[in-house]
C-alpha cells in the first residue's frame, strides 16, 4: 500500500494546547497495520500525551527498529524527524543522537522481537547507560511482520496460531528493566489508555531511560483463546498495581487522594507523578522489593501494571559523561578546533 | 667462512631486537630510536608482536637509513637476541656480517654460533642484578642497559640519551637518573670489551629536523580533534584501539572546559561493534561529526548498518585499520585485506568511498577529509588504514594545519531555508550531482521526514513502487560517480615513457619506491601510481590505459585492489600482474623487487 498522508482540515472548533496546536497536529500518516492491532491504541495515546504535555512537535526525535511496532513511529508526530533504524539497534541509534543533540526529547518505539530476541543485548545497555529517552515496547508476544512466530516474551503454554505450544520462559522486559538499573520501570495495556496517557507523560518528562512495557495484542497471530497475550486474557490477568496521574509543573494536584495508599514523585523537570496504590505492601521506588513483588505475581499469572518502579535521582548518561549542557551539535567551530597555534604543544611529545 | 669484516656502514643498517612481551622492552627500544632519530639521522620503527599481554617473543625493527627509506629491506644487520626461546631463529635471521648482542649471564651453546656473524655477550641480567634493587627494575634495566652498550658500539650521542630521558621522566628525576645508570653500565662494558664502535655506526645528520615520529592511530585522532568531530562510539579491537585511546586523551586536553570541566565531546564505548556504528549513525543524523574506530572484524559486524547508512544517506566515517583475517586471524599482525569488504560493505548494491593512507601525515590529512567527503555526500566514508601504519612510529615532517580551513557540512538546510521553502523533498537530486540536502532533527518542523532503510521515494516516503526504487539507486549511482572527482587524487611518479608500470596503495608505498629506486639503478625505470581513494578517478583510468603492463602491488593474498580495479574500471584483466605479500609482516623492498625482476624476465620471454 502506498503511502498518503492524510488530509490535514482545521476544525475550529478543535480544542488548542498551549502550543496553540491542536491534536490534529500531533498525528503522523495513516496506519497501515491490521484493524484491531493494539499497536494503533499505542499510537494514539502517544499523540494524545504529546498534545496534552504541549511538546512541539519538531523538538521531539522519534527512533525504531524493525517490526509491525516499529513501523508505528510513522503515524504519529509528522512533524518530528524519524529514524526506523534496522532489527533490533534502535537503542544504538538513540545513544549516538543523544549524544550530539541533547535537548530533543526521544521516542523509542520497539517491539517484543525487537528488544527481547535480536536486540536484547542493545536494550540493555541503554538501561545500563540510563539514556534520556522514552522507550516503548509494543509486546504481542509474536513476530508480527514475519507472521507470528513466537517472541521471547511468548508464555510458557502460549499456543501459536497453528496450534504450536511455547515451552520456553519468557523474557520478562519489566523484570530486566529492573535487574539492568532502569529507572523508569512501567506495564501497560494498549487498551487501556487511562492508564497509558499519564504514564508515556510521565516517562517522557523522566530524566533518563523510562520503559513502558505496553501489553498490545496482535490481532492476526496472537489473539486468540489460547493466547495469553489476547485481549480477553490481558482483561483477565492484568491489574494496576498503581494507578498513575501526571500533573504538570505549575499545575495544582486536584484529584482526592487517600492519603495511606497516594505518593507523589516530583520530577526533573518540576512535575509530579501521583501513585495510587492498589497493593498497600508494594513500593515502586524499592527496586529490590519491587521485583520481587512483580515477580512473585507473574508466578500467579498476574501481570501486575502502572508505573512499578521510578528513580528520579539517577545520573543520565550526559551527566555520567560530563558532557557540556549545550547539545554538541551547536557547538560552533572555534570552540571545537584548536587551531594550529595549538599544533607545536601537540607534537612535541613525537620528537 | 671467516667472518668477514664489513665495510663502513655508516647511517644504513638494520638493527633488530628480540625480546619477551611484558618485559618493558618497548620504551628502551623506542629510546633507541628516538636517540637515533634525535641525531638528525632518518629511522622507521616496526614492532612485530604477539596477541598476548605477557611471555612470549616480541621483536622491534629499527631501520637507520640515511636515504630515507621507511620499508623493510630484509636485512637485519645488529641482532640483540634477549629472548633465549628464539635464539636460534633469530640467530639464523642476521645478515651474513652482522653482529649478535646477547645477555651472556647465561652462556649459551657452542652450536649456536654462526662464523660469519659477530656474537658479542653482555652479562646483562647480573650487572642489573648487582646494581638494581627489586626484580621489576632489574627486568626493565636490563633493555636500558643493551640500549647503553649499543651506545659505544654505534657510536650515540649520549648527551641525546640523556635528554630523552630527562624528558621522558619529567616527573621522575629519580627514574632518569636510574636509567642514564643503566645507559652507563651497558656503555662501559662495551668499551671495555669491544672494539668500538662498529664498522655500522651512526653519525649526526640534519635529516630530521622539523619532522616528527609518529604512529598513524595518533595522527588519525589528531585529525578527528582538528575536524571538530564530537562524537565517537566504538568497541576496542587491536589494532584500532590506540585510535580511539589517543582521541580521547586530546579531547581531555583541548575539549574540557576549563572552568566548569564540561566536556564538548561524547566518546560511547559501546556494547559491540553493531552498536558502535549505530551510534555513529545516530549523531550524524543529528548533525554532529562521529566516527568508530574498528578493524575486520568489526567491519563484518557493522555490515548491516554501513548500508543503512549507504541507502539512508547519512554521514558516518569508520577507520578500519587492517589486520591479518580471515576471522580473528592474526590480530597483532598487519595486511591490507580489508579492501573489498570495505568497498562493498553490506547487503545489497552497495559502495563506499575509501581513502587510503600510506602513512601517519596522510591519516591526520585523510581524518580530515574523510568527515568533509562524509558531509559532503551524505555517506559512511572508510578511511583503510593498517596496523603498519597504525601502531608503527614513523618519520614524517611536522604536521601543519590551515587556520583558513573550514569544515564542509554538505548541502544541509538551515532553519531560514526550511522556514521559506515550499516543501522538502529528502531525496530530491535538485543539483544533478545525485546528492540531495538534508535537513537535520530539531530545526524546523519542515525538515521533518522518516529516515528509513526500506524503500523510499524522491520525496523522502515509503515506496514500494519499481519506478520510484529505481529513481533513489541510480541517484545513488550518480552520487558516486560525483565522489569520484571529489576525493583525493592518485600520486603519479613518471620516471619513463615505458609502458611497463607500478599501481600500489597505503603502507605498500615506501616498499615500492624503494624497489622501483633499485631498479632504476640497474637502468629499468617503471612508471608508478598509488591509489589513494575509491571510487577510483578518471586519472586511475587514463594511467591503466596508457601502460600495457602493470604491476599491483599490495598485501593480501587475493589481490583485492587488483579485483577491484578489474570491476570499476575498463581495463583487461591480463594487464594487471599481481604482486602480492601476505604474511602479517609490512611489505619489504626486497619481496617487491624479485617480484618485478621475475615479471620483467617473464614478460621479456613471452
Ligand atoms: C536482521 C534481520 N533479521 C530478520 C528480520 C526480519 N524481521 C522483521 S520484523 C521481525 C520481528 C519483529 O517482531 P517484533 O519486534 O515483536 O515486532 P512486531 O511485528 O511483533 O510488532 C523480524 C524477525 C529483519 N528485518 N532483520
Ligand atoms: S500482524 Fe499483528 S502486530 Fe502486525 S499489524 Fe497485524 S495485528 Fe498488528
Ligand atoms: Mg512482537
Amino acid at each position: 500500500m502506498s503511502y498518503r498522508p492524510k488530509p490535514r482540515i482545521a476544525h475550529p472548533g478543535l480544542k488548542k494546547n498551549a502550543l496553540g496546536l491542536t491534536r490534529r497536529d500531533y498525528e503522523g500518516g495513516m496506519s497501515t497495520l491490521c484493524a484491531g492491532c493494539g499497536h494503533d491504541s499505542i499510537t494514539a495515546a502517544i499523540i494524545q500525551a504529546c498534545f496534552e504535555l504541549a511538546v512541539e512537535p519538531h523538538r521531539v526525535a522519534k527512533v525504531s527498529g524493525i517490526g509491525c511496532s516499529s513501523k508505528t513511529p510513522a503515524y504519529f508526530l509528522s512533524a518530528s524527524h524519524g529514524f526506523n533504524s534496522v532489527h533490533g539497534r534502535m537503542p544504538a541509534v538513540a545513544t549516538g543522537a543523544n549524544a550530539a543533540n541533547r535537548d530533543l526529547s526521544y521516542i523509542g518505539v520497539s517491539g517484543d522481537g525487537d528488544s527481547l530476541s535480536i536486540g536484547l543485548g542493545q536494550f540493555c545497555h541503554a538501561m545500563r547507560r540510563n539514556l534520556d529517552m522514552l522507550y516503548l515496547i509494543e509486546n504481542n508476544g509474536v513476530y508480527g511482520l514475519t507472521k507470528g512466530q513466537f517472541s521471547a516474551s511468548a508464555d510458557v503454554g502460549s499456543k501459536a496460531k497453528k496450534g504450536e505450544v511455547n515451552e520456553q520462559p519468557p523474557i520478562d522486559p519489566v523484570l530486566t528493566a529492573l535487574a539492568m538499573g532502569g529507572t523508569f520501570v512501567a506495564r501497560s495495556f494498549s487498551g487501556d489508555k487511562e492508564q497509558l496517557v499519564p504514564l508515556i507523560k510521565a516517562g517522557l518528562r523522566h530524566k533518563g531511560f523510562a520503559l513502558i512495557d505496553v501489553l498490545s495484542p496482535c490481532v492476526t497471530f496472537n489473539d486468540h483463546e489460547d493466547s495469553t497475550k489476547s485481549y480477553a486474557y490481558t482483561r483477565q490477568h492484568y491489574s494496576p498495581a498503581l494507578e498513575t496521574d501526571f500533573v504538570r509543573p505549575a499545575e495544582e494536584i486536584m484529584a482526592d487522594y487517600d492519603a495511606g495508599a497516594a505518593m507523589s514523585i516530583e520530577l526533573h523537570d518540576g512535575s509530579r507523578i501521583v501513585l495510587r496504590k492498589a497493593a498497600p505492601d508494594y513500593d515502586p521506588q524499592n527496586r529490590g522489593n519491587a521485583f520481587a513483588y512483580i515477580k512473585d505475581k507473574l508466578r500467579d499469572s498476574e501481570f501486575l501494571t502502572g508505573l512499578l518502579y521510578v528513580e528520579e535521582t539517577s545520573r543520565d548518561m550526559h551527566a555520567l559523561s560530563n558532557t557540556a549542557v549545550r547539545p554538541l551539535v551547536d557547538i560552533g567551530w572555534d570552540e571545537l578546533c584548536p587551531g594550529s597555534s595549538a599544533l607545536p604543544g601537540i607534537l612535541k611529545r613525537y620528537r | 667462512m671467516p667472518a668477514s669484516q664489513p665495510a663502513e656502514r655508516i647511517n644504513d643498517f638494520v638493527i633488530k631486537l628480540a625480546n619477551v612481551n611484558g618485559t618493558g622492552s618497548a620504551s628502551a627500544n623506542s629510546l633507541l630510536m628516538k636517540s637515533i632519530f634525535r641525531m638528525g639521522v632518518p629511522v622507521v620503527g616496526k614492532n612485530f608482536f604477539p596477541s598476548n599481554i605477557q611471555g612470549l617473543p616480541t621483536w622491534y625493527e629499527i631501520r637507520v637509513s640515511r636515504d630515507g627509506h621507511i620499508a623493510r629491506s630484509g636485512r637485519v644487520d645488529i641482532m640483540v637476541a634477549m629472548n633465549a626461546e628464539t635464539y636460534r631463529q633469530d640467530l639464523s635471521d642476521v645478515s651474513p656480517g652482522g653482529v649478535l648482542i646477547y645477555d651472556s649471564t647465561w652462556p649459551r651453546s657452542h652450536e649456536l654460533v654462526r662464523e660469519d656473524v659477530t656474537i658479542l655477550g653482555i652479562p646483562l641480567a647480573k650487572m642489573c642484578n648487582e646494581h638494581f634493587d627489586g626484580i621489576r627494575a632489574r627486568i626493565l634495566m636490563k633493555n636500558v642497559t643493551y640500549v647503553g652498550a649499543l651506545a659505544a658500539l654505534l657510536e650515540l650521542d649520549l648527551e641525546v640519551i640523556k635528554a630523552l630521558l630527562t624528558e621522558t621522566f619529567a616527573n621522575k628525576p629519580e627514574l632518569a637518573a636510574a636509567n642514564m645508570e643503566a645507559i652507563s653500565l651497558g656503555y662501559e662494558y662495551a668499551r671495555e670489551h669491544f672494539e668500538c664502535p662498529l664498522s655500522m655506526r651512526v653519525e649526526t645528520m640534519d635529516l630530521t629536523r622539523d619532522h616528527i615520529m609518529i604512529d598513524g592511530n595518533s595522527a588519525a585522532a589528531l585529525g578527528c580533534l582538528y575536524a571538530g568531530v564530537t562524537v565517537g562510539a566504538w568497541y576496542p579491537i587491536t589494532p584500532s584501539t590506540s585510535l580511539m585511546d589517543a582521541f580521547r586523551s586530546l579531547c581531555i586536553r583541548y575539549r574540557s572546559d576549563a572552568e566548569t570541566g564540561e566536556n564538548r565531546y561524547c566518546v560511547v564505548q559501546a556494547e559491540d561493534e553493531l552498536a558502535a556504528i549505530g551510534m555513529v549513525l545516530g549523531a550524524g543524523w543529528m548533525g554532529a561529526r562521529a566516527f568508530t574506530p574498528t578493524s575486520g572484524p568489526g567491519i563484518s559486524l557493522m555490515s548491516e548498518f554501513i548500508g543503512f547508512g549507504y541507502f539512508a544517506e547519512i554521514p558516518a566515517v569508520i577507520f578500519d585499520v587492517q589486520r591479518v583475517g580471515p576471522s580473528t586471524g592474526m590480530p597483532t599482525r598487519t595486511q591490507q585485506c580489508d579492501i573489498l569488504s570495505a568497498a562493498y560493505c553490506s547487503h545489497g548494491d552497495t559502495r563506499h568511498p575509501i581513502l587510503f593512507p600510506a602513512d601517519p601525515s596522510e591519516c591526520f590529512e585523510m581524518a580530515v577529509a574523510a568527515f568533509d567527503l562524509a558531509e559532503r555526500l551524505q555517506t559512511p566514508i572508510f578511511v583503510l588504514s593498517d596496523l603498519d601504519i597504525g601502531m608503527n612510529d614513523w618519520m614524517c615532517p611536522l604536521l601543519q594545519w590551515d587556520d583558513d580551513y573550514r569544515w564542509d557540512r554538505g548541502k544541509v538546510l538551515s532553519k531560514a531555508d526550511l522556514e521559506e521553502a515550499e516543501h522538502f523533498w529528502r531525496y530530491y537530486d535538485h543539483d544533478g550531482d545525485g546528492i540531495p540536502y538534508r535537513s537535520l532533527p530539531g530545526v524546523h518542523p519542515k525538515g521533518a521526514y522518516f529516515t528509513r532503510g526500506s524503500g523510499h521515494n524522491a520525496e523522502g516516503r515509503y515506496t514500494e513502487d519499481a519506478d520510484e526504487y529505481r529513481e533513489v539507486v541510480d541517484r545513488l549511482n550518480r552520487k558516486f560517480e560525483t565522489a569520484a572527482g571529489l576525493v583525493p587524487a592518485p600520486v603519479v611518479v613518471n620516471s619513463a615513457r615505458g609502458d611497463v608500470a607500478v599501481l600500489s596503495v597505503g603502507s605498500c608505498d615506501g616498499a615500492v619506491r624503494e624497489a622501483l629506486l633499485l631498479l632504476g639503478e640497474k637502468g629499468v625505470k617503471l612508471n608508478y601510481m598509488r591509489i589513494k581513494a575509491f571510487p577510483f578517478s578518471d586519472q586511475v583510468q587514463a594511467f591503466l590505459d596508457r601502460h600495457e603492463r602493470v604491476f599491483v602491488v599490495e598485501q593480501n593474498r587475493d589481490g583485492q585492489l587488483r579485483k577491484l580495479l578489474i570491476n570499476e574500471t575498463r581495463t583487461d584483466p591480463a594487464k594487471l600482474v599481481p604482486v602480492l605479500h601476505y604474511d602479517g609482516l609490512p611489505i619489504g623492498s626486497d619481496c617487491i623487487l624479485e617480484a618485478i625482476r621475475e615479471g620483467l624476465e617473464k614478460g621479456a620471454a613471452a
